[in-house]
């Protein structure tokens, strides 16, 4: 006589150390096995673009930190501001574009180290976020010494940025650079020589390459999977066309490969801060734009990469000093769906483990 | 007969722990009598106030970053655990939608007694930046929990918050707590 089973209506969220914020996960279990996931999201919403079309260009800058992706709060400003010069034809000088540059791979560096940190507390490595939290804060004091923000910066305006780099400060930023290739080493020894980690993370949560082109997986997620694509390559900004990287890709698509992916992204971002400072050019930090800049009659779409994917901010001006439409394309949300596809027939206990390679933060889900 | 010089009392080791804490009294024999029991126990729960790991926003990250090496709020006590039921501190780390604010409440009801809030944040103060032509925020999570340090700042810096859990230290430490009990079981 077969065994009658019955399926089993799980509720993860939104309250849970391991959601990365306020995210509930429907989980239907068969058993232990995940029949299906659905995320319901939400939960988080501050309607950033709505409250953007009565906020000036430059107001607006100070609300995108904090209404979207608050890890990497420079990457939100770059994909908006670029949109604005894009639209409004407002050139930046090129010093300001290289120091927008080692921002941007610092911010990537900062998010990838609250990343590890907290998918080690999710696989019960506590030891890993105490280190990676250590090497942060060395990041935010450079931050601080540059923006006099730790976390929400407001560093970039229309048409450069706001100050210039304090005296002596690209010498601690190479330092920093110096020792920071030792503490990689650490992470790995700790997380990838691990049985314990590599039994949890190898070969879990597959995504296969044409399902990550089918759902819009970007960053991260997309070039573990095999996807060859990165924006700062493709379609290059600021200074990206002028500096030398590689873009690592795995073919396996599990959690493992994401973890690998994002480790020698910071390794890159390392080279891209050294070429970087190394070609930081004199002159102007900012070309005069008006406080109340008012951008032409038109639309936009300017796509950068944020620490999580594919940021792309869609611009509609009515030729205001105001945006008429704001409409924010965020990586997390469609890492979010390809989640869904990642989950489905493994276990429970991998739930955790899936959502955390991810690197979803709710702020840029629900904005 | 030759009168005595009065000798000090020669102070034992639990005169010495009381000393340490204040709650040492002095009568005239040079008896000890340790009469505030309720200052003894305010001051145990002071020194081990377990939040819940409860991040809503940016603010959470800035928490886990005080809990985390440089700041260390482990060595005041201040112990994270995942639970409500073994929490007696909630921070509210950032803004809170309407959507949340029932399960804000919630968890707060889930929380054994006594229990303490710390609004950490502007948006979980007042609103914050989401204050003005925002449908989604609440304005202020103490429209839901009662709240009892406030702490300001967009997003405050871990050593802010640190202040703010001194600050309820000091608050727990002046609480007619056997008293509160008692009322409330009456």
């Amino acid at each position: 006589m077969p065994l009658r089973t019955e399926q089993l209506m799980l509720n993860m969220g939104p309250q849970h150390p391991s959601t990365h914020g306020v995210l509930r996960l429907v989980v239907t279990l068969d058993g232990e096995n995940i029949v299906e996931v659905q995320p319901d999201i939400g939960y988080l919403h501050s309607s950033v673009e709505k409250m953007m079309e009565y906020r000036t260009y430059l107001m607006n800058v100070a609300l995108v930190d904090r209404g979207m992706d608050y890890i990497a709060a420079l990457a939100n400003e770059e994909g908006y501001l670029l949109a604005v010069e894009r639209l409004g034809g407002i050139d930046v000088p090129a010093r300001a574009r290289w120091l927008r540059t080692i921002m941007l791979e610092f911010q990537r560096l900062s998010s990838h180290l609250v990343w590890l940190g907290t998918w080690g507390i999710d696989l019960g490595a506590t030891t890993v976020f105490l280190y990676c939290f250590r090497e942060r804060e060395v990041i935010l004091d450079l931050f601080e010494q540059v923006t006099g923000g730790r976390l929400h910066h407001v560093y970039f305006r229309p048409g450069g940025v706001y100050e210039d780099l304090p005296p002596g400060w690209t010498d601690r930023a190479l330092a920093f650079c110096d020792e920071f290739p030792g503490h990689l080493q650490e992470y790995h020894d700790l997380l990838t020589g691990n049985p314990i980690f590599l039994a949890r993370t190898q070969g879990v949560g597959v995504l296969p390459k044409d399902a990550a082109i089918t759902m819009g997986a970007c960053g991260p997620v997309a070039r573990a999977s095999g996807i060859n694509f990165d924006v700062r390559k493709a379609f290059p900004y600021e200074a990206y066309g002028e500096v030398e990287f590689d873009i690592p890709t795995f073919e396996q698509g599990d959690c493992f490969a994401r973890y690998l992916v994002r480790m020698e992204e910071m390794r890159q971002s390392l080279r891209i801060i050294r070429q970087a400072i190394e070609k930081l050019p004199p002159g102007e930090i900012r070309s005069k734009v008006q406080v109340t800049v008012k951008l032409p009659k038109g639309e936009v779409y300017a796509r950068t990469e944020s620490p999580r994917g594919d940021l792309g901010v869609y611009l509609v001006s009515s030729g205001d000093d105001m945006p008429y439409r704001v409409k924010i394309r965020a990586p997390s949300f469609s890492n979010l769906y390809a989640l869904t596809e990642m989950m489905r027939g493994w276990k429970v206990a991998d739930v955790i483990a899936i959502l955390g390679s991810v690197d979803i933060v709710l702020s840029d889900v629900d904005r | 007969m030759s009168t005595q010089p009065p000798q000090p009392p020669v102070p034992s080791r639990l005169a010495s722990i009381a000393a340490a804490i204040d709650i040492l009294d002095q009568l005239p024999g040079g008896n000890l009598i340790l009469t505030k029991v309720e200052y003894l126990l305010n001051w145990g729960r002071a020194a081990s106030l377990w939040p819940l790991t409860f991040g809503l926003a940016c603010c959470a990250i800035e928490m886990m970053a005080a809990f985390a090496g440089r700041f260390d709020l482990d060595r005041i006590g201040v112990i994270p655990r995942a639970t409500p039921r073994q929490a007696d501190l909630m921070i509210v780390a950032g803004r809170c939608t309407i959507k949340m604010a029932p399960i804000v409440r919630r968890l707060w009801e889930q929380m054994p007694e006594p229990k303490y809030v710390i609004s950490m944040g502007s948006c979980a103060t007042c609103g914050g930046p989401f204050y003005y032509d925002n449908y989604s925020i609440l304005k202020g999570i103490d429209q839901v929990v009662p709240v009892d340090v406030y702490v300001p700042g967009c997003p405050p810096r871990p050593e802010a918050l640190i202040e703010g859990i001194l600050k309820l230290q000091e608050k727990i430490k002046v609480e007619p707590f056997l008293r509160r009990t008692v009322a409330a079981q009456a």
